[in-house]
């Protein structure tokens, strides 16, 4: 049994709660919150210790792992404190907000052998899964261009108060929407080498950016685009998808479908013959033990847990890859400002 | 311990109709495209294409509509109002809250913020200090209760026999292990709508009996019951197991995951499940209503 705390109960963190209360293989047993209403609020249902103070969590000898879902700007001391404790984190995204403090924590784990693991989520959705499993076969062959985008219905109109209508607390479009798509392409092909034409603009916020487009450069591999929008109300929910262009064909991806289509078969890679082959998250989908708004949020949970339980290094959304994505983040700051 | 429970030993009368009508294709929710998604959003963007295709569902002999309490059914409540003649018998399973509208609103002001935007503010002194009272005293429970009556308020006059909860919050408050919760909602809904609460969940298997725990008894559960296993947490075989051993009134939903099932196939399948009363589909063209129905017909009990 995995025993965990969490720590920030606010949207994410109480989504994260939840899928843990149904995983049979880790028990909650502290939660902090310096928001005592919350707390209280969860106290009827739980046997998990409340704190206030984080470090008297992290010294009470009560948790293995720790899941922090606090904003941004509070995860660098709150994941040095854990793995200075011996304890492995599951932080929520986007890491770091700044990418040299990314790498510093991703060897500090490394060093204590301690699991780690950022909340990239879509790296447990089927289709973009099948993606990753698709390049690697080589099916499209040399990749020439990506289009990765993100578009959602957050920031509608002037107003805003909370952390995430902040860019410098790592609120904004890019830290909080772009991220993911981000996230996806450094996945596919690892951290790029430049960035340029960065745009990052507001529509409604006053201190955040609601729009956010850039051509990523990587080395020996595609050009890609980002186009980031998260004051668009025609899309009923955030909605990411990647487009990929090389020598063999192209695909499209986002978390419902995938469409491939290939010039020529591609040996070792079952059921994908020439033309467009079509697979939808009903086929890609493992089924979780317990559902709550995706398979998504249970499978990077499940994840974090196993990994944990079995003293594993492996992950697939490390510190070490969330750092890529703090980089490619902190390239298209500065190539907008 | 409860008896194996079969079709034959409901003594109480079945309230689920057992073919109803559902919402997500107005809405642009389909949980196999986003591309099909957004035509049918472009298709619905007049309530009259609603309206239409609800029209065709009565006339195949459906009458019951589950919907989402999305701010577009509103006008939909006027126009079944407005015309009591021509939709005799209608009955609106409500289904909240349209949670999107919530998450995003959190996301923009905070978990608060979110709870003081959504509090009854119809200029109604008292409501008002209710929410202002709840929020500080932390009474969940109240605070949910305020909650379900502003969603309610849109389907007054209306025919609501069975009010859900939708799975966002059922499946949060299970994972929270706050059970004492739904029971909450269920007895607010049978007091003050006298109507069944329903429970729809993507964790059967976990609620049937966490409810049967809080003490919420023969509860009307909506679950994703097909033959392709999609989205049945813990997999096929352990719903079934469970739907064998429930008292739950059941409406299967994604019974052709999402297309993945021919409809037939689907239909007769769903059909020898244990205990499943009822089947919520979606369709946007009357043939598709048609064959539906007429499948059934055939193959489900007591449909029509």
């Amino acid at each position: 049994m995995v025993r965990i705390g969490v720590v920030g109960l606010g949207k994410m963190g109480i989504s994260h709660l939840a899928i843990l209360g149904a995983n049979r293989a880790a028990q909650v047993t502290a939660l902090c919150d310096e928001n005592g209403l919350v707390l209280d609020v969860l106290a009827g249902y739980t046997e998990a210790k409340k704190f206030k103070k984080y470090e008297q969590m992290l010294q009470s000898g009560l948790v293995d792992a720790v899941l922090i879902a606090t904003p941004p700007a509070l995860h660098e001391p709150m994941v040095r404190a854990a793995l200075e404790h011996g304890i492995a984190v599951f932080c929520e995204k986007p890491f770091m907000l700044g990418w040299r403090e990314a790498e510093a924590l991703s060897a500090l784990a490394d060093e204590r052998g301690l699991v780690n693991q950022v909340g990239y989520h879509n790296r447990f959705v089927g289709t973009f899964a099948e993606v990753k499993r698709l390049l690697d076969a080589g099916a499209l062959g040399r990749v020439t261009h990506a289009r990765a985008e993100a578009y959602g219905p957050v920031v509608l109109k002037q107003k805003g108060s909370t952390w995430r209508s902040r860019a410098t607390q790592g609120g904004g479009c890019l830290y909080d929407y772009a991220a993911h798509p981000l996230n996806l392409l450094t996945w596919y092909f690892g951290a790029p080498s430049g960035v340029s034409g960065s745009m990052r603009r507001s529509i409604f916020s006053a201190d955040a950016d609601d729009e956010v487009y850039s051509t990523l450069h990587f080395a020996n591999g595609p050009s890609a685009h980002l186009s980031v929008n998260w004051s668009d109300e025609s899309q009923r929910k955030m909605t990411t998808s990647v487009t990929l262009w090389g020598e063999n064909g192209n695909l499209f991806a986002d978390r419902q479908e995938l469409r491939l289509f290939l010039r020529k078969p591609v040996p070792g890679l079952d059921g994908y013959d020439t033309g467009w082959s079509l697979r939808d998250t009903t086929q890609l989908t493992p089924t979780v033990d317990y559902y709550l708004r995706g398979e998504e949020y249970s499978a990077q949970l499940d994840h974090f847990i196993d990994t944990v339980a079995r003293r594993g290094s492996a992950n697939r959304s490390s510190f070490r890859s969330a750092a890529e994505t703090d980089r490619a983040i902190e390239m298209i700051v500065k190539d907008a400002a | 311990m409860n008896a194996p429970f079969r079709k034959s030993d409901l003594r109480q009368p079945r309230v689920l109709d057992p073919l109803v009508f559902g919402d997500n294709q107005f809405f642009g929710v389909n949980h196999a495209s986003e591309s099909k998604a957004r035509e049918q959003l472009i298709r619905f963007s007049t309530d009259e294409a609603i309206i239409e295709v609800l029209d065709a569902a009565y006339a195949e002999g459906i009458r019951a509509f589950m919907c989402t309490t999305h701010d577009r059914i509103a006008a939909i409540c006027e126009h079944v109002r407005a015309n009591p003649g021509r939709y005799e018998g209608f009955k609106f399973y409500p289904s909240m809250p349209y949670a999107h509208k919530y998450a995003n609103a959190v996301t923009d002001l905070g978990m608060m913020g979110a709870m003081q935007k959504f509090l009854p503010n119809d200029n109604l002194f008292g409501t008002m200090l209710r929410g202002v009272a709840s929020v500080a005293t932390k009474d969940i429970g109240g605070m949910a209760k305020l909650l379900v009556d502003a969603e309610m308020k849109m389907f007054k006059g209306l025919d609501t026999p069975v009010i859900f909860l939708q799975n966002v919050v059922v499946d949060l408050l299970l994972g929270l292990n706050a059970t004492p919760l739904l029971r909450a909602f269920a007895d607010h809904v049978r007091e003050r709508y006298d109507a069944e609460p329903g429970f729809i969940t993507m964790n059967l298997t976990r609620l049937l009996p966490a409810l049967e725990k809080a003490g919420v008894h023969r509860p009307v559960v909506c679950a994703n019951i097909n033959k392709a296993g999609f989205r049945m947490s813990g997999g096929i075989e352990a719903y079934l197991a469970a739907l064998r051993n429930s008292d739950a009134q059941v409406m299967a939903m994604s019974v052709f995951a999402s297309g993945a099932i021919p409809a037939e196939e689907a239909i007769a399948w769903i059909a020898d499940v244990p205990n499943v009363q009822s089947v919520v589909f979606g369709a946007s063209s009357r043939t598709n209503i048609a064959r539906t129905s007429a499948l059934a017909a055939k193959y489900l009990e007591h449909a029509a």
